[in-house]
């Protein structure tokens, strides 16, 4: 009585299942995208729009850059769209994209306790507030996670002349985790870290950390979009993918990405090349 | 109730007597249990009690007779050829702590009568019959397992008696039972004994070996040392550790 | 503590107002961890208890194994599976990634080991207590495994609850062949990820009263169906 009781369980999950595999399949495409853009709210602002006009339904897979870029290697995303111009070119130059594309920029800003030990509130010069940091060794939350702000902070570092894989483990601590969860680390260790300003915008657990830095020109985020390679792997759907392309890059996409606003503040700045 | 053999596998099945175990040896981590044992069961209808001290091998004697256990040198057959699972049904065996099943009381026969292969429509009649006979209907649908001792003892000697077995071993079936118990036990398998089962009975209980018995089986280290008709053992048995044993001194 | 209240206020605000977000999240969340349940049962109950009851070579081996896969990280499991599903991997072909289906593969991997290693234990101990007479009323193996898999069905629904627990609680596996993709993949746990990340405590907080409110329903759920099935104690 019991194992038919079982059979009859499992069949109709394994229905249910079939069932509803069936259901999904109207067109849709999967994205490969960063965490950052992702908890800003960018994606369930705009993709909206997109289905409307095209029917497609643009599925969002965010992880760290490299795991984005990683997974559009492995076929896994008909699309990357992340915010590291280096990778990006790596990654069409080794033929894992078609074409790469500006699509647009926001900034990064500085964020660290009211309480400033480090003395940068205000500042408008990135690398000065950085060297300040690490002259009176205060707590900076790094990401760690070889993402495109992880990389936008270490260049960073760099020009302000600070070694900072020595001081990894004393007042440079490197999380190896997406923004999200860097943030709050920081804020529960009281400590500076970089951050995009729509992720800022868009985080809830402040405490009482603010903006500190911001305006500087080093601190210049640009995102490209680009499709995965069909010749590399066939089954990447061209047509749809290259149609998200087109509408981001279009008039209409440029737009509606300006008009994203958090707090009544926008957040991205469209700068594709006609 | 006697089911028609036709209907049933019960009697379509070959008999399994005599139940014979020849030049048996079983050892356990280097200590020999049974020592060469000729042993020959279900041949005479009364009952047979096998008597010793413990660490006698009797009850080691008795598993490898049911096919539970293997010996190490020697043989056993029932009625000439290899013990085998499909005959496994004539062989009833009862156990020192009854073995229930967790389900009532009659499911726990039916589910024996189950794998003897009764029909399924015979069983419930047949299980219910089985607990009748015994005085034990009222408790048919209790679980089996919240059953006094008593009671799960009875239940496990009707369950063994229910596919009509040639032979039943019974190894110490009421060294833990009051007396009422063992009583019911006692006329069970009495009333069994008159209409053909045969009997093998491993008792402690000097009582109830003299009101049981037909024949004694006395055993001793491994070996059998006699094998008389019970009148003779009780009043002068043949060896003198036999005779100790009856005068409840503790044999070596 | 702000943030604690807040996330019981929370809670019950999205379950009083039966946001269609939660249903569908709490609904994908019970649909892949009871798919799951149901293949690791189907799967682990009998090889479980064909162990417990079988003698072979390289027994030992095996159960020392099975048990050890127990502690199998979620977020190994979700890589492994990510990598037979990817594009790149020998499963591309199916593209099955980024679905439900995925997740329920990736649960029932993770689980299996702990159906199939507290079967074999419940089913050995319980072949102690019934193998000689088991063996005296002439059951074959199959017969014997069939019989006391019936005699253990408390400790072996216990094991199915255990499964579950560890299916509905987890996030590494499903996180990763899932992608949390929104109105698709994205269940209970991936979205009390998702909104710690976003610095949203309370409302991930909120969402983990729920599923702790959820496991807690379950499992008094079978605990109700199993007294209703018992007339008495045994």
């Amino acid at each position: 009585m019991m194992r038919n009781a079982r059979v009859f369980f499992l069949a109709t999950m394994l229905l249910g299942m079939a069932v509803s595999q069936v259901r999904a399949e109207n067109a849709f495409i999967v994205l490969q995208s960063t965490t950052s853009t992702e908890n800003s709210g960018l994606f369930s602002y705009l993709l909206p729009l997109f289905t409307k006009k095209t029917g497609i339904e643009v599925r969002i897979v965010a992880v760290g850059t490299g795991q984005a870029i990683k997974n559009a290697m492995n076929g896994d995303g008909d699309v990357l769209l992340v915010h590291d111009t280096a990778a990006e070119q790596k990654f069409i130059s080794e033929g894992w994209g078609v074409e790469r594309h500006q699509l647009m920029y926001n900034d990064f800003v500085l964020v660290g306790p009211s309480r400033d030990p480090a003395r940068i509130a205000g500042g408008k010069d990135a690398i000065a507030a950085l060297e300040m940091i690490a002259h009176r060794k205060a707590p900076f939350a790094s990401r760690g996670d070889d993402s495109g702000t992880h990389k936008a902070e270490l260049r960073l570092w760099k020009e302000a002349g600070v070694d900072v894989k020595s001081e990894s483990g004393t007042w440079y601590r490197e999380l190896g985790q997406g923004m999200g969860a860097t943030l709050n680390t920081a804020i529960g260790m009281d400590a500076y870290a970089l951050v995009d300003r729509a992720t800022w915008s868009a985080f809830k657990n402040r405490a009482s950390h603010r903006v500190l830095v911001e305006g500087d020109r080093r601190l210049f985020n640009q995102y490209g979009i680009m499709l995965v390679n069909p010749a590399k792997h066939p089954r990447v759907k061209q047509r749809e993918g290259q149609a998200i392309i087109d509408w981001l890059l279009s008039r209409d996409g440029q737009n509606a990405l300006a008009s994203f606003k958090i707090a009544g503040e926008q957040q991205f700045f469209p700068n594709s090349q006609p | 109730m006697q089911y028609a053999p036709a209907q049933s596998k019960l009697g379509a099945a070959s008999s399994v007597l005599p139940v014979v175990g020849r030049s048996l040896t079983y050892k356990r981590d280097m200590r020999t249990i049974i020592d060469h044992v000729d042993a020959k069961f279900g041949c005479s209808r009364g009952v047979v009690a096998v008597l010793g001290p413990n660490g006698a091998g009797k009850s080691v004697m008795f598993r490898l007779l049911a096919g539970l256990l293997t010996p190490d040198c020697g043989s056993v057959t029932w009625a000439g050829l290899e013990p085998d699972r499909l005959r496994a049904h004539k062989i009833g065996f009862v156990f020192q702590r009854p073995v229930m099943l967790r389900r009532s009381a009659i499911a726990n026969i039916v589910y024996v009568l189950a794998a003897a292969g009764v029909p399924a429509k015979m069983r419930d009649e047949v299980a219910r019959h089985a607990l009748e006979q015994a005085r034990l209907l009222d408790i048919a649908k209790t679980p089996a397992r919240s059953l006094s001792g008593g009671e799960q003892q009875r239940l496990a000697l009707v369950r063994a008696l229910a596919t009509q077995p040639e032979l039943v071993f019974l190894d110490e079936p009421t060294s833990n039972l009051d007396p009422g118990s063992t009583a019911a036990i006692e006329c069970l398998v009495q009333r069994a004994r008159d209409a053909g089962t045969r009997f093998a009975l491993i008792t402690q209980d000097m009582g109830q070996a003299r009101r049981l018995a037909a024949e004694v089986i006395f055993m001793h280290r491994g070996r059998i040392l006699e094998c008389t008709p019970a009148e003779t053992f009780f009043c002068a048995p043949g060896t003198p550790e036999a005779a100790s044993y009856l005068e409840g001194k503790i044999v070596f | 503590m702000q943030d604690l209240t807040h996330a019981f206020t929370t809670a019950f605000q999205l379950i009083g107002s039966l946001d269609p977000v939660l249903i569908e999240i709490v609904g994908l969340s019970l649909k892949v961890s009871l798919t799951a349940v149901a293949i690791a049962g189907l799967i682990g109950l009998p090889t479980g208890a064909l162990i417990a009851v079988g003698r072979f070579r390289g027994r030992t081996a095996a159960i020392t194994f099975i048990n050890a896969l127990m502690g199998l990280p979620a977020v190994v499991v979700g890589l492994l599976v990510y990598m037979l599903l990817s594009n790149s991997g020998p499963l591309g072909a199916l593209q099955i990634l980024y679905t439900p289906t995925a997740m329920i593969i990736a649960q029932a991997i993770l689980i299996t080991p702990i159906v199939m290693a507290l079967t074999r234990q419940t089913i050995e101990d319980l072949k102690v207590e019934y193998d000689e007479q088991l063996r005296v009323l002439g059951r074959g193996a199959l017969q014997q495994t069939a019989t006391l898999i019936w005699e253990g069905r408390h400790s072996l629904l216990t094991a199915l609850l255990a499964g579950f627990g560890r299916a509905i609680a987890e996030v590494g596996a499903v996180l990763i062949v899932g992608g949390n993709i929104n109105h698709v993949t994205r269940t209970m746990t991936t979205a009390i990820a998702l909104e710690t990340s976003k610095g949203d405590l309370s409302l991930a907080l909120g969402l983990g009263i729920i599923l702790l409110t959820l496991a807690f329903v379950a499992n008094a759920i079978v605990m109700a169906a199993r007294a209703s099935s018992q007339p008495s104690y045994v």
